[in-house]
């Protein structure tokens, strides 16, 4: 693995740009998947977060406002940047909403450029400002100016500035970008609280790619925001397919 | 249809405003005429009232043909710049001195009807060597000859007037005929409607055999004022320079003004904003000096030929630092939607600081913290700029209990550190969507288990959602202190239309699109109790729907909405 390190960060140098450190982690407070992601969200990375059908958006809207909840100090700058349609179509992300979730909405900067290309413009210049810990770019559909060198881009600006970025994607399917990790999100049904109340959110997270460790893994995790933690959820009777993957991907969780 | 204005020759051909056009064409033939626009001719004479900023920064506009200037103190920073080598100087709001205003009129019409008129100047400023100072007549004449100048350059047929209060140099660019020795004797000779008063009045003066404002200016103001109105010596006086008279600028006055002017235009873009760079500079010493800085910064280009561009820029926190606004400068004309047209180029260039805020000299912490906020402040400032001030938001939560009126969006620029949000309760998963639909969207109920219980199954976008767990009903009540207001006007028509043939369950979001019919408050009813259900469906989708009014007590009929979505 050194070996292999030593030889990325020397392709790193003819090519001109700062030799790659090994990125920070965030741990996500579930063991098995803090194991396959190698102890946690990588920091300073591109992660993309497909919503597994449209109805899903909320739930990918969720888990990605958790993700930077975990992955950077509470104090740090938060932009969302979402397009004026998305806005309509799917509801306005709402602040008091984004508190119930743990995520003070002071630290908010939300951003609502009118199309895909100005959005992907304003998420450079976001991705570059160190000062800000994570950035959500949220795009529905499959926008053509987001292509392989746009989302490269932003994985090189992100590594050097410092910024988690998480692409969300809503009503897209997953194709091959320069992320650092990509997930399907769907919403789960929540573990019942007393009288049959929706409990905290559930999600069931499929862990589709991951740069430089093995893909796969399926999880279904429940977000405790007192804890700032996800948590197993318990899967009721419920059988998921045993993931394919190397031997830390995580055996199926029951 | 009447002639409302006329040029130089077709007056002298003995033609008057108010004739029908066809006695006028009966008369003169050859007669042509153009259509009124009276919206077209006030957006002109905005145009040549921009223009004339660089004169002075005091311009008012004196409908339907007028613009007046204060050039009180301005002559001689013109004949600074015009005599000597081009130096750029701070102007400053002058104090009081004495005043002189200058007005000019020109007919509108006339532009339009193109080279069939030729340009024909009046210049009418007769009176000089009046004062001891008779070097500032000198300049002020050259003033008035630079505004003849370039004015009849742009196809204009100017009266121009100098005196000392505006309203009477309003009247001698009106209504002086003759030369006079000196400007008192001037306005003596100026005839009663000069006062622009209302027609009666105008009518006794002359009924009692009073034609010029010389007749007025004689008598004792008491009984003027007793046989025709307070308003007529009100009017003398301010005209006589009497009373104190202003105009009022159609844009306040900055805090600080910075300008370059040019012999030569320039011709590309880069070079004005080269301009503007040094500009900046300029105006970051003098803030420095002030101790302040600015928070907004507004370039003014001018070009050779009248037109006018103004650019301006905002930040979050005050500035002082000259590349903030060279680059948000560059940042905006980049965002331009129609860009900057150099034309024959610029021969002036100003940058406006409008307000001086306090800015102290601050030290640098070790550990960045301040470096950190900059950035960040840089970052809000540029995006608000490319994309709009208006799409770069942050939240301020506001103390009401009505969900979608809990947090307002600002423009960030205006926020730069807003205050931490409460705190949920703990203990408990979201009470509050993530997503919030504001206004909430109808869903059809299709089945529910008692009439004020929640709902088992619902429709919403054509989907059906079987409800599998529960939690409510939160009440949240209208805020009755309101209802008076909401009661006095009318309900507008609702645009909720079904469409023949189709039932209730058919209808989705875009038919009921209607804030009126989907909110509460409603002007035409006290504003309904909602009650809120946190509701999962079988496949985990979570939802905040509520119900529209207590049933038999509100409505009988309530409907459904979902409001927002969890996560």
């Amino acid at each position: 693995m050194d070996a292999l390190c030593a030889l990325r960060n020397r392709i790193a140098r003819i090519e001109g740009r700062r030799p790659q450190d090994a990125p920070v982690h965030a741990p996500l407070g579930v063991e098995s998947l803090d194991r396959a992601l190698g102890g946690g969200l990588a920091r300073a990375r591109l992660h993309e977060l497909f919503a597994a059908e449209l109805a899903d958006g909320p739930a990918a809207a969720g888990f990605a406002a958790m993700l930077a909840r975990l992955a950077v100090p509470p104090a740090t700058p938060l932009l969302w940047l979402r397009q004026e349609d998305a806005e309509r179509a799917g509801g306005g992300l709402s602040p008091s909403g984004l508190a119930q979730i743990g995520l003070d909405p002071a630290r908010l900067v939300l951003l609502v450029p009118p199309d895909p290309v100005q959005l992907l413009r304003a998420a450079a210049d976001v991705v570059r400002c160190a000062p800000v810990g994570a950035a959500v770019i949220e795009l529905w559909q499959r926008p053509p100016a987001l292509d392989l060198t746009a989302s490269r881009r932003l994985a090189v600006a992100a590594e050097e500035s410092g910024v988690t970025v998480l692409m969300l994607r809503v009503d897209a399917d997953p194709a091959p970008s320069a992320a650092h990790t990509r997930w399907r999100i769907a919403s789960a049904p929540s573990t019942a609280l007393e009288a049959d109340a929706p409990g905290h959110p559930a999600f069931d997270i499929d862990l589709l790619r991951q740069r430089g460790r093995p893909d796969g893994g399926r999880w279904r995790v429940e977000w405790h925001r007192e804890q700032a933690a996800f948590r197993d959820a318990p899967l009721p009777g419920a059988v998921v397919p045993a993931a394919a993957g190397g031997p830390e991907a995580a055996p199926l969780r029951a | 249809m009447r002639v409302v204005a006329l040029d130089a020759a077709a007056l002298r051909l003995g033609l008057a405003p108010g004739l029908t056009l066809a006695d006028a064409r009966a008369r003169v033939p050859e007669l042509a005429a153009v259509d009124h626009d009276p919206h077209g001719d006030r957006l002109w004479l905005e145009r040549i009232a921009d223009g004339c900023d660089r004169w002075t920064p005091m311009v008012a506009l004196d409908p339907p043909d007028g613009v007046t200037l204060d050039i009180t103190g301005c002559v001689e920073s013109f004949t600074l710049h015009t005599k000597k080598s081009v130096r750029p100087e701070p102007v400053e709001a002058c104090p009081e001195r004495s005043r002189r205003g200058l007005s000019f009129s020109s007919t509108v019409q006339e532009e339009r009807q193109g080279p069939s008129t030729p340009p024909a100047a009046s210049l009418r400023t007769g009176f000089d060597r009046l004062s001891p100072n008779g070097e500032r007549f000198d300049s002020e004449a050259l003033l008035a000859a630079d505004i003849e100048r370039r004015l009849t350059a742009a196809g204009l047929t100017l009266r121009l007037a100098l005196a000392d209060t505006p309203e009477a140099a309003q009247a001698l660019a009106r209504f002086q005929s003759l030369p006079a020795a000196d400007e008192r004797q001037a306005i003596r000779r100026l005839p009663i409607a000069a006062l622009r008063l209302e027609e009666e009045a105008e009518t006794a003066l002359r009924r009692a055999g009073l034609k010029t404002l010389g007749d007025l200016a004689d008598r004792p103001p008491a009984p003027l004022a007793a046989r025709f109105g307070e308003e007529l010596v009100a009017a003398l006086d301010r005209l006589l320079g009497r009373a104190d008279s202003r105009i009022s600028p159609r844009r306040a006055l900055p805090a600080l003004l910075f300008e370059r002017r040019f012999a030569e235009p320039l011709a590309r873009t880069d070079d004005a904003l080269a301009v503007l760079d040094d500009l900046a500079r300029e105006a970051a010493v003098a803030l420095e000096e002030r101790h302040g800085g600015g928070r907004r910064f507004a370039g003014r280009l001018y070009r050779s030929d009248g037109a006018v561009r103004e650019i301006a820029i905002e930040t979050g926190l005050p500035t002082r630092d000259p590349a903030v606004p060279a680059r948000l400068f560059r940042e905006r004309i980049d965002a331009l939607a129609d860009p900057i047209d150099p034309g024959f180029g610029f021969d002036m260039i100003r940058l406006a600081v409008p307000a001086i805020e306090p800015l102290a000299a601050t030290q640098l912490k070790l550990e960045g913290g301040r470096v950190a906020e900059e950035a960040m402040a840089a970052l809000v400032d540029r995006l608000s700029i490319r994309l709009g001030r208006n799409r770069v938001r942050r939240f301020v939560a506001q103390g009401t209990h009505i969900p979608e009126q809990q947090a307002l969006a600002l423009p960030a620029v205006d926020l730069p550190d807003p205050a931490p949000w409460p705190q949920p309760p703990a203990g408990e998963p979201p009470l509050r969507p993530l997503h919030l639909f504001d206004p909430p969207q109808r869903i059809a109920v299709t089945m529910s288990e008692v009439p004020d219980g929640p709902p088992l199954r619902f429709r919403w976008r054509r989907n059906v959602h079987e409800v599998a767990r529960f939690e409510g009903p939160e009440r949240i009540a209208g805020e009755w202190w309101r209802v008076r207001v909401a009661r006095l006007p009318d309900p507008p028509p609702s645009v909720l239309r079904q469409r023949p043939g189709r039932d209730a369950m058919d209808c989705d979001e875009e038919e009921l699109a209607d804030p009126a019919d989907a909110t509460p408050g409603r002007p035409d009813q006290p504003l309904l109790t909602r009650d809120y259900f946190r509701v999962e469906d079988v496949r985990g989708r979570r939802f905040w729907l509520f119900r529209h009014g207590l049933y038999e007590r509100e409505t009988d009929a309530p409907d459904w909405y979902v409001h927002g979505l969890f996560a």
